[in-house]
């Protein structure tokens, strides 16, 4: 005890550029983290935004070369999957919030922590730098989609920008490797006294698992796209079947990556979710033990259904029948946990606080997302609806509604917390109406193009699909405003300067992080809390 | 490609060659569509089947779950229900709604498994069907970029290379069909026969793909892919690339022609010298079936 107060006096604080530059801090690394979130965030937005500008109306409006059409769907992918939401969940929330609830006082490897995130600016660059780099002849970005199946992404793509691309994806992918070793080492070895695996908040939980599906997924990706590079570099022909390589290796590689890729994406939103559905139900969470390994099941069996992606690809009957079966298995865990949450709420006293609407609308779009994956995990329904904008419209409600609802409503929830300023709370209110309805109307009618037959990566469509590529287009204007909505919430409470409660959320709110000030000190926990 | 199909275009145009007619019943996307083209081949029926019972359970679990949030959001709202109860665990609700899902997701696999056999063997799918005994023709559709190459081995070889009709190609015929779908020359099947379809790309991926028929499968350089369709009814089946490959990815459609079975004889045995004329024999008799295309579109 004296030797924390004595250390805790000569707390050295930097200041100025070295604060955040040098930061070993997980808050202020936490809170890098989440700015370069929302800076993805709206350059990944605007990407899209131009795209559903383009598709409005049948014919080519804005884009002269539909090549920089593909470029656009490239860098949305992968700056909305590498800069925006891993950041944020992961990096932003994950960095800010564990080793609080854990009651450590900060991350196992500080300094480690400092080049996760350094490494994040740079990789992002790369992928901008890459927009401007010529690629297929006459035009610059990469326009292979965010899945770079070669040999588009090869031969199709001889110029730099493939290069630039593929340098972005190491750097981000080593940021990702190192961040999971810090968070698996912090979770396993800086729980405070008592505070037992058993007992680790939900949010903990799935922080965990996510970190363990980075750990081995993102080297099979490193390893696919050093194949690439070599490929498209130096004369290797792992893809190439030219050269008795086989062009289908890389899809099962970038798979085996990709599908636990978004449960990554999309688990750490589960962990956030369960968080305030209990806080604001002002009950424990029903089924904890079920909801972590629940957690734990979606992570180890996301590694085995990689080839629900590749239905069409030519693969033999026996090894489709394999892959529907696995991936069917997934709804039976997330299952449960859809089932928990509403047990969760079931006998609560609710309040519906800005964040809870933001959790109310991820349970209801997440489980719309999931049974439009229920239809595409039947190869035999898939090969109807494979590469159409129903598979666009499903990965979205999981991801764009799903992952980014989860998200807003961390922001919401953490938000008094970390900054100590308290939101206003009708505006965070038509936040997220006018962005459930925005997303709604783009991506429900996709549903309909998908059926119909629209192939998704199409810059120009028959004129038979403008009555809803139009509807969806107008719902992307709507969630521009949202945005908007969103960025002048920030600066409302920063100006205002409203002081936030240590809890604001009341008697719902029992975690460890609750009990700090708002916002908490330069280093917490310097007595370890003790949890019984 | 956008500079290369139009002069490729006017050669042909410059040559002369006649662009069929499209028939009365195309089997295309239409305005406000919001399900299933109409199903024109066995597979395309199973799938929609498939699909119409999936609809069903999978829009009664999201109406549970809709349901379940709407009611607890009315009934345990702070004001009703000032009191939580801390209710946190209940071993038998948690069996059953681990039990249940299962059970529902064996009941979608076992017709799921049976659609995905007959994808893979038109004995499946088309009852009696002789593999040894009844007509078969295969073709082979090669993906280039930007437009397909197909071939007929069973037929004295005959080869050509279907091309989108673009803007201007469109302006001078506009019966040719609908913008970004039609093309020069179709793939021209005999209907009511199953075609054994080898798919493979020549250069980057694409993916064959004919919604009304049910196809869809990768053309992958240096790997021949095959799967099988049958056309149940005369008319234009059109389709579109669906894997991406590049700039001209929306521009390489695909239009299958299921014509008569003789028909397709007298077509076939012009086209192994002539295919223009024999595509302009099919022109000629496009008119005279729109009665009985008619009432298939009216279905």
């Amino acid at each position: 005890m004296t030797t924390a107060a004595i250390h805790e006096a000569h707390d050295h604080h930097p200041s100025g550029w070295r604060r955040w530059v040098y930061s070993t801090n997980h808050k202020d690394i936490g809170t890098m983290y989440l700015v370069f979130a929302i800076f993805g965030g709206l350059v990944g937005g605007a990407l899209s935004l131009g795209m559903r500008m383009e598709l409005q109306a049948p014919g080519m409006q804005i884009f002269g070369d539909p090549q920089m059409f593909n470029a656009f769907t490239t860098a949305h992918g992968l700056i909305m999957v590498f800069f925006m939401v891993m950041p944020a969940l992961i990096g932003g929330f994950g960095n800010w919030i564990v080793p609080i609830m854990i009651g450590a006082p900060d991350m196992a490897f500080p300094r480690m922590n400092n080049i996760s995130f350094w490494l994040l600016p740079p990789a992002l660059t790369l992928l901008v730098i890459s927009l401007f780099m010529p690629s297929a002849p006459g035009a610059t970005g990469v326009g292979g989609g965010w899945t770079i199946y070669p040999p588009l992404s090869t031969s199709g793509q001889p110029g730099p920008a493939m290069d630039f691309a593929i340098l972005s994806l190491h750097l981000a992918g080593a940021s990702s490797i190192l961040g999971a070793i810090n968070f698996i080492t912090t979770i396993f070895n800086m729980r405070a006294p008592g505070m037992t695996l058993h007992k680790m908040p939900l949010f903990v939980w799935s922080i965990l698992v996510t970190t363990f599906l980075l750990l081995l997924a993102i080297p099979v990706l490193a390893g696919a796209i050093t194949m690439l590079l070599t490929d498209r570099n130096f004369g290797t022909t792992f893809f190439a079947a030219e050269g008795g390589g086989d062009p289908i290796l890389f899809q099962h590689l970038f798979w085996f990556f990709g599908h636990p890729e978004v449960y990554i994406l999309v688990l750490p939103a589960f962990g956030v979710v369960s968080q305030i559905v209990s806080t604001f139900s002002k009950k424990p969470v029903f089924g904890y033990i079920g909801m972590a390994y629940a957690m734990v099941a979606i992570g180890f069996i996301g590694f085995v259904v990689w080839a629900h992606h590749m239905y069409t690809v030519g693969l033999s009957l026996s090894t489709q029948a394999y892959f529907v079966a696995a991936t069917m298995v997934i709804a039976v865990p997330t299952g449960v946990k859809i089932f928990s949450w509403i047990a969760t709420m079931w006998g609560g006293s609710i309040e519906f606080k800005t964040p809870m609407m933001w959790a109310i609308g991820f349970i209801f779009v997440f489980t719309l997302g999931g049974v439009t994956g229920i239809q595409l995990s039947n190869a035999g329904l898939d090969y109807a609806l494979h590469d159409t904008y129903y598979v666009v419209a499903h990965f979205h409600y999981t991801m764009s509604l799903g992952a980014v609802f989860g998200i807003f409503a961390a922001w919401y929830y953490w938000f008094p917390k970390m900054t100590g300023y308290q939101f206003n709370e009708r505006l965070g209110q038509l936040h997220f109406w006018v962005s459930f309805i925005g997303v709604n109307l783009i991506f429900f009618p996709q549903h309909f193009l998908g059926l119909a037959g629209m192939p998704r990566r199409y810059v120009d469509y028959p004129d038979a699909f403008a009555g809803w590529n139009f509807v969806s287009s107008l719902g992307s204007y709507v969630s521009a405003l949202g945005v908007l909505i969103f960025l002048y919430v920030l600066w409302e409470a920063f100006s205002r300067k409203r002081a936030a409660a240590d809890n604001p959320w009341g008697e719902g709110a029992t975690t460890l992080e609750w009990m700090l000030p708002s916002p908490p000190p330069f280093h917490q926990w310097e007595t370890l809390p003790r949890i019984t | 490609m956008l500079e290369t199909i139009p002069m490729r275009r006017l050669l042909l145009l410059g040559a002369g060659i006649v662009v069929p007619a499209a028939p009365a019943f195309a089997s295309q996307p239409l305005p406000w569509q919001i399900g299933f083209q109409p199903a024109a081949s066995p597979i395309m029926e199973m799938i929609q089947r498939f699909s119409d019972g999936l609809m069903i359970v999978i829009s009664l679990i999201v109406a549970v779950v809709l349901g379940l949030l709407l009611y607890c959001m009315f009934r345990f709202r702070a004001g009703r229900n000032p009191v939580p109860s801390n209710v946190s665990h209940h071993t038998v609700i948690e069996v059953i709604w681990t039990v249940v899902p299962i059970l529902v997701l064996v009941g979608i696999a076992v017709p799921s498994f049976s659609l995905m056999f007959a994808q893979h063997d038109p004995a499946r799918a088309i009852p009696g069907f002789n593999p040894d005994s009844d007509r078969q023709l295969t073709i082979k559709a090669t993906g280039v970029t930007w437009y397909w190459t197909y071939q007929y081995p069973d037929n004295g070889d005959i080869e050509f290379d279907s091309f989108m009709l673009d803007d201007e190609a469109l302006a001078a015929n506009p019966d040719a069909g609908p913008r970004l779908l039609a093309v020069d020359n179709a793939m021209v099947v005999p209907v009511g026969t199953v075609i054994r379809l080898h798919v493979i790309g020549a250069d980057f991926l694409h993916a064959f793909a004919v919604p009304a028929l049910g196809v869809k499968i990768d053309a992958v350089p240096g790997r021949l892919n095959e799967t099988w369709f049958r056309a149940d009814r005369e008319g234009i089946y059109y389709g579109q690339c669906s894997e991406l490959c590049g700039r001209g990815h929306a521009f390489m459609p695909i239009a299958v022609r299921a014509v008569g079975e003789a028909q397709f004889d007298a077509w076939a045995a012009a086209a192994v010298d002539d295919l223009d004329a024999a595509n302009a024999l099919l022109a000629e008799a496009g008119s005279l079936d729109t009665t009985m295309v008619a009432q298939v579109a009216h279905r």
